[in-house]
């Protein structure tokens, strides 16, 4: 063979094998996402969303975990965005460049990778102890916004830096503080980017369980919470719980709330990819 | 004619390097200088230390004075936002904000807190007619600025620095990004400014010097080789060195 031949043969090479990569990671998901929805999706009806969990398997619904969810999701977020945008705005506009600086961006890197575990333990001395608010919605709330912050920040961050610093110079040029070139100009310009960010942050905060169970949400609560302070269930410990049970019955029901999280999870990800693409159609620099 | 401005005794240094050496010069008010030199020479750091720009830059640093109509604007008590309203800029390339027309030229002055629409819309308008863009723009007022052809945008950038009411423009090359009939139209339009304004601009372009000019400063590697009237510059320049860059032998 000569030498081009053999170059030729290594990218055909590469080619197939790079397929079969991608089709490995895909074909699981398939088949985990195809065997869920042959187990759960029959029972998924009116009832099953609207019923207070039971101990009967046929009567159980997810009610209350999917309230507890949203509640947990709506504070997670009021949390997260302002302390997250705003940290994201520090760094990136205000921030001057020191060696305490740079410590702060590698552990601010180093935080998204702590298993989440931890910020549960975290959360529960600090929120539910110390705060004294106990296993409520806003201590889960508290400390799901603290594990998503990184997210958060870094994406804030990174859609500051896509503007141009040619705005910021013409702000500056024209007598502007630092602050009303931040408010008029730059975030403006990178509001796709930090909402998308926002997003994916709260869509991991949905599917988080271990920190919650650690701050003592409980696996049965026979009512919608009314307020911030009140005990709460979310959707993945429900599914924890009835996965945990021997009857068959209880793993179907996990199988369809199951389904219920991945679409709450795949319409708050298309929203997000909505509004990017949107943003960015607008903003063509 | 006074002297709006004037550096004196100016070093400046980016960390270890110094970008400009002991330099001493005066401008005539409402007169256009023009400041020319091969790249690297200093010019633009020169014209940026007149707003205070070089500011953004981590490891700048800047020895002497700097005199906007006497004042030193290097010291401690200085605003930098307020001495920008008086010290327009326009920049190499067209930078308007991904806001429309109205929107980009309003800007300086909605942050100055003034809210009064129909203020606004006088001021606006007014200042499209002096960027000599009023006529190609008024019935599209809402349209982004991005949407314009780049000598358009040019001229909004520049309508958006006279609607502050400055009384100093610098430009940073301002035609380098712009095809030669829009060059020709924003020179036409440095012609017009010029009975308002004290204008500052660096070019790379010896022609445009020349003919927009009433005053010229060659820069050669930090240092401010020669200043004197254009016609003088560019017929009889005291300098060799000068001789060979306007004749194009080097740069």
């Amino acid at each position: 063979m000569t030498r081009g031949q053999i170059n030729r043969l290594k990218d055909k090479a590469f080619a197939y094998f790079g397929v079969f990569c991608t089709l490995i990671g895909l074909v699981i998901l398939a088949f985990f996402i195809g065997n869920i929805f042959y187990d759960g999706i029959t029972r998924i009806d009116w009832d099953f969303l609207t019923n207070l969990p039971s101990r009967k398997a046929e009567k159980a619904g997810i009610l209350t975990a999917w309230a507890g969810s949203i509640w947990i999701v709506i504070f997670t977020f009021l949390i997260v965005v302002p302390l997250g945008v705003a940290a994201g705005i520090y760094l990136e506009e205000y921030g001057e460049k020191s060696k305490l600086s740079e410590l702060l961006e590698v552990n601010i890197s180093n935080l998204a990778g702590v298993p989440s575990v931890i910020y549960g333990l975290l959360g529960l001395e600090i929120f539910g102890r110390l705060f004294g608010m106990g296993n409520s919605i806003l201590a889960g709330s508290a400390t799901l916004a603290l594990l998503v912050l990184p997210i958060v920040i870094v994406a804030t961050r990174e859609a500051l830096k896509a503007v141009p610093p040619s705005i910021r110079a013409a702000s500056y040029g024209l007598g502007a503080t630092k602050w009303q070139t931040v408010w008029h100009q730059v975030l403006p310009a990178s509001f796709g980017g930090i909402l998308t960010g926002v997003i994916l942050a709260i869509s991991r905060a949905v599917g988080e369980t271990a920190p919650l169970i650690v701050i003592g949400a409980l696996a049965y609560v026979p009512f919608t919470p009314s307020s911030p302070m009140d005990e709460f269930t979310v959707l993945p410990i429900q599914i924890f719980n009835w996965i945990s049970r021997p009857q068959h019955e209880f793993s179907i029901n996990a199988a369809a709330a199951i389904i219920v999280l991945l679409l709450i999870t795949f319409v708050m990800n298309g929203i997000a990819v909505y509004f990017r693409n949107k943003w960015q159609k607008k903003i063509n620099w | 004619m006074e002297n709006k401005l004037e550096a004196k005794n100016v070093n400046v240094f980016y960390g270890e390097f110094q970008a400009l050496n002991n330099i001493n010069m005066k401008f005539k008010e409402n007169a256009v200088t023009a400041l020319i030199g091969p790249s690297g020479c200093g010019k633009s750091t020169f014209l940026r230390l007149f707003n205070r720009m070089n500011d953004y830059v981590d490891s700048f640093r800047m020895e002497g004075e700097i005199l906007v109509d006497g004042n030193g604007i290097y010291t401690k008590d200085v605003l930098v936002d307020e001495l920008r309203k008086g010290i327009g800029m326009v920049f190499q390339k067209p930078n308007p904000f991904p806001k429309s027309i109205f929107e980009n030229v309003a800007y300086g002055l909605k942050i100055q807190g003034i809210k009064n629409k129909a203020v606004l819309k006088n001021k606006v308008r007014k200042a499209l007619q002096q960027a000599a863009l009023w006529d190609e723009v008024k019935n599209d007022l809402d349209k982004s600025a991005l949407e314009l052809s780049g000598g358009q945008q040019q001229r909004v950038c520049i309508a958006r620095a006279l609607a502050v009411e400055p009384s100093i423009i610098l430009m940073d090359e301002p035609t380098s990004a712009l095809d030669p009939i829009a060059t020709a139209k924003v020179e036409e339009l440095i012609h017009e400014l010029k009975k308002d304004y004290t204008i500052i601009i660096v070019t790379h372009n010896m022609q445009q010097a020349s003919r927009i000019s009433d005053y010229t400063a060659f820069f050669y590697m930090g240092d401010l080789i020669e200043h004197n009237k254009t016609d003088i510059i560019f017929t009889n320049p005291e300098h060799e060195r000068t001789q060979n860059y306007i004749t194009g032998r080097f740069g």
